[in-house]
């Protein structure tokens, strides 16, 4: 069996590649093999499986760090979809840990507490493809440079609020049109401003768009809420707290698949909306103090 | 009429494969509900994952409507979509639509970390160039039936990566992240023709 790649290029296409498979489709987090089962049941087209899910952990406090590879193993034994699993912020011995777990994905999360508070991991240094979240432009491709195969906003997660999700989609998409409506010689002065490569910089430029996957996480808690990010140009979604904060996970899992799927098709959400038990309660923004926020972790 | 060639987006790379069928100037549109094959000439079921898109292809009651429609319709099949294609599957959870005698072997090589590139020879170009073709946690082809052919075959273990039956494709490799649109137009023409 050949499995491994030619060349770094070859790797990288191989990454992006099951990004693109995840594509329209939600990925939800869960905690235990139970919760995998109802959210593969209800049509999830990854889990992303962690310990505690993101209101837990800003309820609980303490410093949060990667998952016990026993409790992942039990999930990737348990269902058949691919099985992500996060790592802290810098933190690569901790992915070293995941690849060899073989997780499908790895999301270097700013869920969990950064280990460093200088540098991101050098992603293309591993075979397993990562997903990064970001607010804006700038960040997205300084990611997307050290090697992550798919991006995501990162929204405020554990909040239940869909607020900063939007604000951070809308920025990276308003960024991405300005810079198509510029010149070639104004490109080196945005890659200064942005503190982004100056290739990807280009890239934007010539296709208006991310050179990989683009999803939406964050305080994702209804089905409107992710056909609402899709709209936005998420082109998948992260359910994090929303589904097993709820108090009917699974027919609320079902809801969120189907809204994904249909995301502009108004009728179906209709349907898919009506008579949910109810959603998480969720947070307003102004309670939740600065320094608590989570999306502000990473540069 | 029939007008242009149906993608099953229910989850997956469907946006690639339209993509790549406009680049080859042929109409092509997202299907997620049965009406939306009344003006469609053949079917693209894409790569996603096989568990998922099976499972929403019978939430979303398409299940019979695309057995119909294969009847007298062409169907292209990657990877997810390949598994579909199969009459067996090794694993229950899918609910294939039985449109090319074989057994599907999902994963076959493996979790994430086990995908490849390779290049492979395409029987109908066999004077071409090779095909980079790009597998993704990808399926295995395994009691193929006699009247089903084989195009490509995988260099480093000989085993089927394109099998076809009457205008029906299925290929365990996925041609619509590369930009090499052979396969498409090899399939469009095949059937477009006779």
């Amino acid at each position: 069996m050949n499995d491994r790649p030619d060349t770094n290029q070859d790797s990288f296409a191989v990454k992006i590649g099951l990004a693109e498979m995840l594509k329209g489709g939600a990925i939800m987090d869960v905690t235990n093999a139970e919760q995998a089962r109802i959210a593969e049941d209800a049509g999830a087209c990854a889990v992303m499986a962690l310990e505690r899910i993101p209101a837990d952990i800003r309820r609980d406090g303490g410093v949060a760090r990667m998952s016990d590879p026993e409790m992942i193993q039990q999930i990737k034994d348990t269902v058949s979809i691919p099985v992500m699993a996060k790592c802290r912020i810098g933190h690569f011995a901790e992915a070293q840990v995941l690849e060899a777990l073989e997780v499908d994905f790895i999301d270097e999360s700013e869920v969990l507490t950064p280990a460093d508070e200088a540098n991101h991991i050098y992603k293309h240094n591993f075979k397993v493809p990562f997903v990064c979240g970001a607010t804006n432009l700038g960040e997205a491709l300084r990611r997307i440079g050290e090697g992550a195969a798919m991006m995501r906003t990162k929204g405020e997660a554990g909040s239940g609020n869909i607020v900063e999700a939007v604000r951070h989609m809308r920025a990276l998409q308003d960024e991405m049109k300005r810079l198509t409506t510029l010149g070639q010689e104004q490109l080196m002065a945005v890659a200064k401003d942005l503190g982004a490569p100056y290739d990807l910089v280009c890239y934007v430029a010539e296709h208006g768009k991310l050179p990989v996957p683009n999803f939406s996480a964050g305080g994702i808690a209804t089905p409107a809420d992710a056909a609402l990010v899709r709209q936005l140009g998420a082109e998948a979604v992260f359910v994090g707290s929303g589904i097993f904060k709820s108090d009917d996970p699974a027919a609320r899992a079902a809801a969120v698949v189907k809204a994904t799927t249909h995301y502009d098709d108004p009728a179906i959400l209709l349907e898919v909306s009506r008579g949910l038990q109810p959603g998480m309660k969720g947070l307003e923004m102004s309670e939740i103090p600065e320094e608590e926020r989570l999306a502000v972790r990473g540069w | 009429m029939d007008k242009a060639v149906g993608v099953l987006a229910l989850q997956g790379a469907y946006q690639k494969h339209i993509d790549m069928l406009h680049a080859l100037g042929v109409p092509a549109h997202t299907v997620r509900q049965p009406h939306e094959l009344d003006d469609c000439f053949a079917l693209i079921i894409p790569g996603g994952e096989s568990t998922t898109i099976s499972l929403l292809i019978q939430k979303n009651g398409l299940y019979k409507p695309i057995k119909a429609f294969a009847e007298n319709h062409p169907v292209m099949g990657v990877c997810a979509g390949m598994i579909m294609m199969a009459t067996e599957v090794d694993d229950d959870r899918v609910t294939p639509l039985g449109l090319i005698p074989f057994k599907a072997l999902r994963n076959h090589y493996g979790r994430q970390v086990h995908s490849f590139t390779t290049d492979i020879e395409l029987d109908f170009d066999s004077k071409g160039p090779a095909f980079p073709a790009i597998f993704i946690r990808a399926p295995g082809v395994d009691k193929l039936s006699d009247d089903v052919q084989t195009l490509a075959r995988n260099n480093n273990n000989d085993e089927a990566v394109i099998i076809s039956k009457g205008h029906h494709l299925a290929l365990s490799f996925h041609p619509e992240l590369t930009d090499d649109t052979r396969i498409h137009a090899y399939w469009l023409s095949h059937f477009s023709s006779s």
